[in-house]
């Protein structure tokens, strides 16, 4: 009976690691960024025109306030799914969204906002990705929570869901604008 | 008439040349794709050696050397240029660690970690070492006493078949 018990016991502790191993999703990497100071950059804006003349942007600008930076682009569509998240978020006025538009063009990423709707007090373009780059972005969308001394409190890869702005980032948000 | 065979060669001729001539033109239309591979080979030496160290985000079982992703594309644009700013390859290693965490490497450091990762399979080893030792022994303990005289004498005569 014994001998029995001994491979059952290597069997299951094997199926619960790979249990583990199944549930977890492998494009989520632990950003090195979190704790650090948000990358500073200066990057025009995507004006009223939608020629991308708006002024130049740098976090710095948001020193003393929290803040969330949404990397997005006009031809990702995972962004149209957390769009409406946004503008919810955008809506309730709890935080400022500034949107970093990412290896996108300023025509086609305004027409995409005319047609969604405007979550973001601004969006920098980051036309060759370079500030991406800088941020770690691998996938868009990516979603950071900035406190107000300009450190990155919190990454989201991939879309942003009701449930991860409910149980994850309002609450961090709360807490860091205390 | 008897002169038409003359000049004909002579209009083919002037054909096959302009044909010729096209053909030893580079085309216009793939000029940009028959670019050279590497405008410095040094450079590009030294790019692949690193690129192939570090895990591509986007297809995270190809190296970055390897991936045609639009961001491993930039990634080796932007190395190609920390490389002729005169950058070590330590120095561009830790750019690339800074941004997307040490799970970009091939190769992981040795840390709190990854602790478990380096020591693990020699902590298997010694659980199975140790196993293995258990299992010899308590065998060798259980060994059967040897035979009495007796037992062997009788042994002996089935063998020989003489009982």
């Amino acid at each position: 009976m014994k001998r029995f018990l001994i491979p059952l016991g290597l069997f299951l502790v094997l199926a619960v690691f790979l249990g583990i191993g199944l549930s977890r999703d492998p494009r989520e990497v632990p950003s090195p960024l979190l704790g650090k100071a948000a990358p500073a950059f200066s990057l025009p804006t995507l004006g009223d025109s939608g020629r991308g003349d708006g002024p130049a942007f740098g976090p710095e600008t948001m020193r003393g306030r929290v803040w969330v930076l949404n990397v997005w682009a006009s031809w990702c569509a995972s962004c149209r799914d957390e769009h409406p998240v946004l503008l919810g978020l955008a809506e309730s006025g709890v935080v400022p969204i500034v949107g970093l538009d990412y290896k996108d063009q300023p025509a086609q990423a305004q027409g995409w906002l005319e047609r969604h709707g405007n979550p973001y007090v601004l969006s920098a373009l980051d036309a060759d990705g370079r500030v991406g780059i800088d941020y770690g972005v691998y996938g868009v969308p990516e979603t950071y929570v900035i406190d107000k001394a300009g450190i990155i409190r919190f990454k989201q890869i991939g879309a942003v869901t009701p449930e991860v702005l409910k149980t994850r980032m309002l609450p961090l948000i709360q807490e860091l604008q205390r | 008439m008897t002169r038409l065979p003359v000049r004909l060669p002579a209009t083919l001729m002037a054909l096959l040349v302009a044909v010729l001539l096209q053909l030893a033109l580079p085309p216009r239309a793939t000029a940009n794709e028959a670019r050279p591979l590497a405008e410095d080979p040094a450079v590009e030496a030294r790019l692949l050696r690193i690129a192939e160290e570090v895990r591509c985000l986007v297809c995270q079982n190809e190296s970055l050397a390897a991936s045609q992703a639009d961001l491993a594309k930039d990634l080796r644009r932007e190395i190609r240029a920390q490389i002729r700013q005169g950058k070590t390859d330590a120095q561009i290693m830790d750019f690339l660690v800074d941004r997307y965490g040490d799970f970009v490497r091939y190769r992981p450091p040795f840390n709190a970690t990854t602790l478990l990762l380096w020591l693990g399979p020699f902590l298997a080893l010694a659980v199975g070492l140790a196993a293995l030792m258990r299992f010899l022994r308590r065998r060798q303990a259980a060994a059967p006493a040897p035979l009495t005289e007796d037992e062997q004498r009788r042994a002996a005569a089935l063998l020989d078949g003489t009982d």
